[in-house]
């Protein structure tokens, strides 16, 4: 509900900046939202709950079972490598304890696309 | 989602990859050398604190809470029950005559006769129907508070579980370790990983007490259930935490585990019932 209302604040705050003549994209709007949105599953203890094991910028009380997730692009060139490590981890480490959020039905594939989005900014 | 967490674990059991040919003897001392060579500063014993052994910040919090136990009532209600005979005339002495010195370092025991392993709460119900009176509830209740006394009475005694040499006892053994290891539930996950691998590390703000010494302390009081439970009642908390369904408290498997658990922490001193949040 509050990302349907922030989607519209900020695409009538585009609109109005787009009268003026120097708009952003419209896609920058969207892409907010899918952050906000990607921040929430990931925060999320019914959903990613990442922060159950990695401490993540913005987040309080973060486990320390998994690796800081800082410099995302850094460690990851290839988003999706980073996609697919957060859809299955057992790709990379057969015997992980990070949770195989894909095949397992955790989150969807959408929810997935939103939470690799948001990790990536790290 | 229940459905599915179910039909996950139980193929995730069925992959695991799980070596038998190790004895039980080899396991102890493998399990006892990683703990000892990850924690070096633990003194064994020390162990058989839990979280607290590992957890220097809670532990002054902790020992606080020890100075005036909340199982303090229990251990007394339950010396109150244990010693009220049972309609017959008999009472729980006479299924336990060595109760005084200290017993339940011996269980769980694998009894030939049965082809069982007898748990110290199977023992406490088998008293009970063999006398002609009702079972207790499993997990909570006047079973720890019985626990909890007949506990208290075998303080400082050593952990001495033993797995004979018989097909039927390696068999239950075996089946509690294939639990400990095997990833289960939704969230796939195994014991070993938060108690053994992860054992010591922060999983939220909550840090992950080694398996060696789990069991020494049962039953216990928590804060969280605002009263006493047994260590089937963990497994159970445990289980369902990864979103795996979980067994009945008593039931084959948890006993397994329990056998397995308990065998792992022989040697260390019995120390319960204790505290824990
Ligand atoms: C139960 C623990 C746990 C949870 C929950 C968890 N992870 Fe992990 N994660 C790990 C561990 C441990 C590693 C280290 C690699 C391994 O052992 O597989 C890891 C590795 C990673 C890596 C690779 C880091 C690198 O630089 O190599 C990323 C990215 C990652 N996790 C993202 C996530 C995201 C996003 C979530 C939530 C949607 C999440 N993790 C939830 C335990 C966890
Ligand atoms: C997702 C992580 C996780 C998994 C998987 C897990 N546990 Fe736990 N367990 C915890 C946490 C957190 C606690 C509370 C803090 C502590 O004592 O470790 C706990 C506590 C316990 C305790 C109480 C220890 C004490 O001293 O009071 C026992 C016993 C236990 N777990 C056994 C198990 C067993 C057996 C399994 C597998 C069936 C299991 N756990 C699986 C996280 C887990």
């Amino acid at each position: 509900m509050r990302i349907t209302a922030h989607i519209t604040t900020t695409t009538s705050i585009v609109a109005l900046i787009g009268c003026l003549g120097f708009a952003p994209s419209i896609a920058s709007a969207d892409e907010a939202a899918d952050l906000a949105a990607g921040k929430k599953l990931s925060f999320d203890r019914k959903k990613g709950n990442c922060l159950a094991c990695h401490e993540i910028a913005g987040g309080s009380l973060a486990g320390n079972i998994g690796p800081p997730l800082v410099a995302m692009k850094a460690r990851f060139p290839d988003y999706e490598k980073l996609r697919a490590q957060i859809s299955d981890a057992r790709t990379n480490n057969p015997n992980t304890i990070m949770i195989p959020f894909g095949p397992h039905a955790v989150m969807s594939s959408k929810e997935i696309d939103l939470v690799s989005t948001f990790i990536y900014t790290l | 989602m229940i459905k599915i967490a179910t039909a996950l674990s139980v193929m995730l059991i069925a992959a695991t990859p799980f070596a038998a040919q190790a004895t039980p003897d080899d396991d102890l001392k493998a399990f006892r050398s990683y703990f000892t060579k990850k924690f070096p500063n633990v003194p064994v014993n020390d162990f058989v604190n839990g979280v607290y052994a590992v957890d220097s910040a809670s532990r002054e919090q902790w020992e606080a809470f020890e100075e005036f136990p909340s199982y303090e009532i229990a251990v007394d209600n339950g010396e109150g029950k244990f010693n009220k005979k049972f309609a017959n005339g008999k009472g729980y002495a006479d299924c336990f005559p060595n109760y005084k010195k200290g017993i339940k370092q011996n269980y769980p025991y694998f009894d030939t006769d049965s082809g069982k392993v007898v748990t110290m709460e199977s023992a406490i119900n088998k008293c009970r129907t063999d006398n002609g009176e009702k079972k207790l509830k499993w997990k909570k209740g006047a079973i720890t508070e019985i626990s909890a006394y007949l506990a208290s009475l075998s303080r400082g005694h050593k952990t001495n579980v033993k797995v004979p040499n018989d097909a039927k006892a390696i068999a239950i053994y075996n089946r509690g370790k294939k639990h400990f290891y095997a990833k289960r539930g939704q969230l796939n996950m195994s014991c070993a990983d938060c108690h053994y691998y992860y054992s010591g590390s922060k999983i939220r703000a909550d840090i992950l007490s080694p398996a060696l010494g789990h069991t020494t302390g049962f039953p216990v009081y928590r804060n969280k259930w605002a009263g006493m439970g047994t260590l089937h009642r963990r497994y159970g908390g445990c289980n369902k935490q990864v979103r795996a369904k979980p067994f009945k408290a008593q039931s084959d498997e948890y006993t397994a585990l329990e056998y397995f658990h308990t065998y792992m922490s022989n040697g260390l001193e019995l120390n319960g019932p204790s505290q824990r949040k």
